[in-house]
C-alpha cells in the first residue's frame, strides 16, 4: 500500500468540516428569498462548483503547455486529475441549475447561451476521455490530450462569460446586471457571507480531491509499469 | 402589503438539489476510493509475480560426498 501523506488525510478532514459548514451556512444561515423561496439556497453550491470546474478546466490547459513544453509525462497526470474533478463538479453545476429553473424559468432546460456553452464544456471533457480510452501508447495519448485540453480549454472562458456578451435569461448575479434575466436577485450580507464561504470551500475540496486524483494516476502508472515488466 | 405575493413554496427543489450534490459527491469519492483498492490489489499481485522464483535446495547425494 502506498504510504498516505499526513497533510492530505488533513486536508480530507477539513474538506468535510467546511463542505458541513457551508451547507449550513446556505441552508440555514442565509435568508430565504422573497421570490423564488428555498429554492435559490442551491445557488450557493452552483456557484461554488462552477467557479472551481471552470478554474479546473483552464488549470488543465495551462498542464497541457507545460506537457507539450516539457514532454514529462507528470504533467499529464496532473491534466487527467483536473478535467476528471472538474468534470463530476461541473455535473453538479448543471444539474442544480436545472433544478432552479423548474420552478423559476418554468422548464427545466432552454437552449440559452450560458445553458448551451455549459452543456458543450461538460460534452467536450467527456469526449476528452473518450480519447483517451481511444489510445493505448501513453506518450501519443498524452500529445493527443494535451491538445485537446487546450483547444477544449477555450470553451471555459466563453461560457463564464456568455451571460455577459450574449442576450441571455441567466441571471449575473455578480459583478453585472442583465436586463433580459429572470430569477436574478440583490445579495444581502448573511447570503454574501454563504455565498463567499461556499466559493471558499469548493476552492478546499477541489485541491483535496485534485490531490487524490493525481496519487490514483501515480498508482496507475505504476502499475501499468509492472505489467509491462512481468509480461516481458 | 396585502397585495404582495407570498413566498412560493420550493423547498422541494431545493432539497432534491442539495441530495443531488451530496450524492454525486458521494459517488466521485467512493470511485476514487474503490479504484485506489483494486490498483493496490493489482500492485501487490504483480509484485509477487515479478519476484524471482527461489532456487532449489542442492540434494546431497552419495557421489557429490566421495568429491
Amino acid at each position: 500500500m502506498q504510504s498516505r501523506p499526513l497533510a492530505l488525510t488533513i486536508l480530507d478532514i477539513v474538506s468535510i468540516i467546511l463542505l458541513g459548514i457551508s451547507a449550513y451556512l446556505a441552508l440555514v444561515f442565509a435568508p430565504t428569498e422573497l421570490v423564488m423561496g428555498d429554492v435559490q439556497r442551491v445557488f450557493y453550491f452552483h456557484i461554488g462548483t462552477a467557479w472551481t470546474a471552470l478554474m479546473g478546466f483552464i488549470l488543465a490547459a495551462v498542464f497541457s503547455v507545460t506537457y507539450l513544453v516539457s514532454k514529462d509525462l507528470k504533467w499529464d497526470r496532473l491534466q487527467v486529475a483536473a478535467i476528471e474533478v472538474s468534470l463530476v463538479f461541473f455535473l453538479i453545476t448543471i444539474v442544480l441549475g436545472s433544478i432552479w429553473a423548474r420552478p423559476a424559468w418554468n422548464t427545466w432546460w432552454t437552449w440559452d447561451p450560458r445553458l448551451t456553452t455549459a452543456a458543450v464544456t461538460e460534452l467536450i471533457y467527456i469526449a476528452y476521455f473518450m480519447l483517451r480510452q481511444g489510445i493505448d501508447d501513453p506518450e501519443r495519448r498524452a500529445r493527443f490530450g494535451a491538445v485537446y485540453a487546450l483547444v477544449g480549454g477555450l470553451s471555459a472562458p466563453i461560457t463564464f462569460f456568455a451571460i455577459r456578451l450574449f442576450r441571455t435569461i441567466h441571471p449575473v448575479v455578480i459583478g453585472g446586471s442583465n436586463a433580459e434575466a429572470e430569477g436574478g436577485f440583490a445579495m444581502t450580507a448573511e447570503m454574501r457571507v454563504a455565498f463567499f464561504f461556499a466559493l471558499f470551500a469548493f476552492t478546499v475540496i477541489f485541491i483535496d480531491l485534485f490531490w487524490n486524483r493525481i496519487r490514483l494516476g501515480e498508482l496507475q502508472e505504476k502499475v501499468e509499469q509492472l505489467k509491462l515488466k512481468v509480461t516481458l | 402589503m396585502f397585495l404582495q405575493t407570498p413566498t412560493p413554496d420550493t423547498s422541494g427543489y431545493m432539497i432534491a438539489g442539495y441530495v443531488v450534490s451530496f450524492v454525486v459527491m458521494g459517488l466521485y469519492v467512493a470511485s476514487i476510493y474503490l479504484r485506489n483498492r483494486n490498483l493496490n490489489r493489482d500492485k501487490a499481485m504483480l509484485e509477487e509475480m515479478d519476484k524471482p522464483a527461489p532456487k532449489k535446495a542442492k540434494t546431497v547425494t552419495k557421489k557429490s560426498k566421495k568429491k
